[in-house]
């Protein structure tokens, strides 16, 4: 029977995802229902719920996917991974009208520039705080400061160190939890409550999945228009990191 | 009645939306090799508005129908429930062993970034009155 049980759940990952976060959905949203009295969205709540797995798988094997190296919830991994999730997000903006994101496309460009600037100023200052002097150490973290994707591909192509490399990821995945985390608490003060606002809130953040998360959590409808200037975000700061930062950098240092 | 059915199933805007992912995608990894990097830019932008230009000519024309509909309305309602399993497969624990400084810059990048969503939302806004 033990046997039987493991060998279907193993051949069945995606299934076997599907159960576990509808179960988590369910907890969510009923313990955000009836111990916040909805003051934090369930969306929220699962969201936090599945980090919590993430750092419990991550604990259990060493692995690097989070819940999704358990071998009987490997399908986590498939049902959270690119492919699906760009589909829902895709999904998303069935019904937005093509001038909700025209009538934001300008200052949703310059959030998108904005965001890069800043993340790579702020990531730079951090690691030049620390101690790291060179303009390859200081562009690489910055770039990190922008999403784990630009970290890597800024310090492959101007040849930083693996550790330093490694350092621009976790600060790049530092960043996308945080924001995951965060954004539903200050959504309210900074005015993230409208479609303009969410557009330049993709802008500014970039990592995708923080966004992506972080306005689920917040209010699901602002989606589409938080993923469509994030989508740009990763791509513009590959290109940037490894030229315009890296020269400023080290004309600067 | 039949003619009806024949063009509105479920799949067929499941199709419509994988189909606008993969033309957005492609294009993307077009846009980056032409600019000289092996990533993607904008893919799920670009795949976002062939779906809302593709849904909006069907509906134009009449031949959105809702059960085609419904094929792509499920994806964007699951969702959320695919950002918990997309949370629960991240590296959390490799965020928090990378160290202080990743930590310290991750914060400090995330707070000036939330207080730059408050000054650009408000800016634009007074350029738009005056």
């Amino acid at each position: 029977m033990r046997e039987a049980i493991e060998t279907v759940l193993a051949k069945n990952g995606l299934l076997v995802a599907f159960v576990v976060v509808g179960v988590t959905m369910l907890v969510s949203y009923w313990a955000a229902d009836r111990l916040t009295r909805g003051r934090l969205h369930g969306s929220a709540i699962a969201i936090l719920i599945g980090l919590a797995l993430a750092c419990l798988g991550g604990w259990m094997t060493g692995g690097k996917q989070g819940i999704a190296d358990l071998p009987l919830l490997s399908g986590m991994g498939l049902m959270g991974g690119a492919m699906l999730r760009d589909l829902a997000i895709v999904a998303t903006a069935f019904g937005v009208r093509m001038e909700e994101f025209t009538k934001s496309g300008v200052i949703g460009c310059v959030s998108l520039l904005v965001g890069l600037l800043a993340s790579f100023a702020v990531g730079g200052v951090v690691a030049w705080a620390f101690g790291y002097r060179d303009a390859i150490s200081i562009t690489t973290i910055g770039a990190g400061a922008a999403t784990y994707i630009v970290g890597p591909v800024t310090g492959t192509a101007i040849g930083a160190s693996s550790e330093v490399v490694a350092l621009s990821v976790a600060a790049g995945l530092v960043k996308a939890i945080l924001v995951m985390i965060v954004t539903p608490f200050v959504a309210k003060p900074i005015g993230l409550d409208n479609p303009r606002a969410a557009m330049i809130f993709g802008g500014l953040m970039g990592t995708n999945s923080g966004v992506m998360a972080g306005l689920a959590a917040t209010d699901p409808k602002l989606v589409p228009y938080g993923a469509m200037t994030a989508t740009f975000y990763t791509g513009l700061g590959c290109l940037l990191g490894p030229s315009v930062f890296f020269v400023i950098v080290r004309a600067i240092a | 009645m039949l003619r009806g059915s024949i063009f509105s199933m479920p799949i067929y805007g499941t199709a419509l939306l994988s189909a606008c992912l993969l033309i957005g995608l492609t294009l993307g990894r077009s846009i980056g090799a032409m600019i000289g990097i092996n990533s993607d830019v904008g893919g799920v932008g670009i795949a976002m508005i062939l779906l809302i230009l593709g849904c909006d000519w069907l509906h134009r024309t009449g031949r959105m129908k809702p059960p085609t509909e419904s094929g792509i309305t499920f994806w964007g309602q699951i969702y959320v429930p695919i950002v918990v399993a997309m949370a629960a497969s991240q590296n959390v624990l490799g965020a928090l062993a990378g160290g202080v400084m990743a930590i310290v810059a991750g914060i400090a990048v995330v707070g000036v970034s939330f207080v730059l969503v408050g000054v650009l939302t408000r800016m634009g806004r007074s350029d738009e009155e005056s």
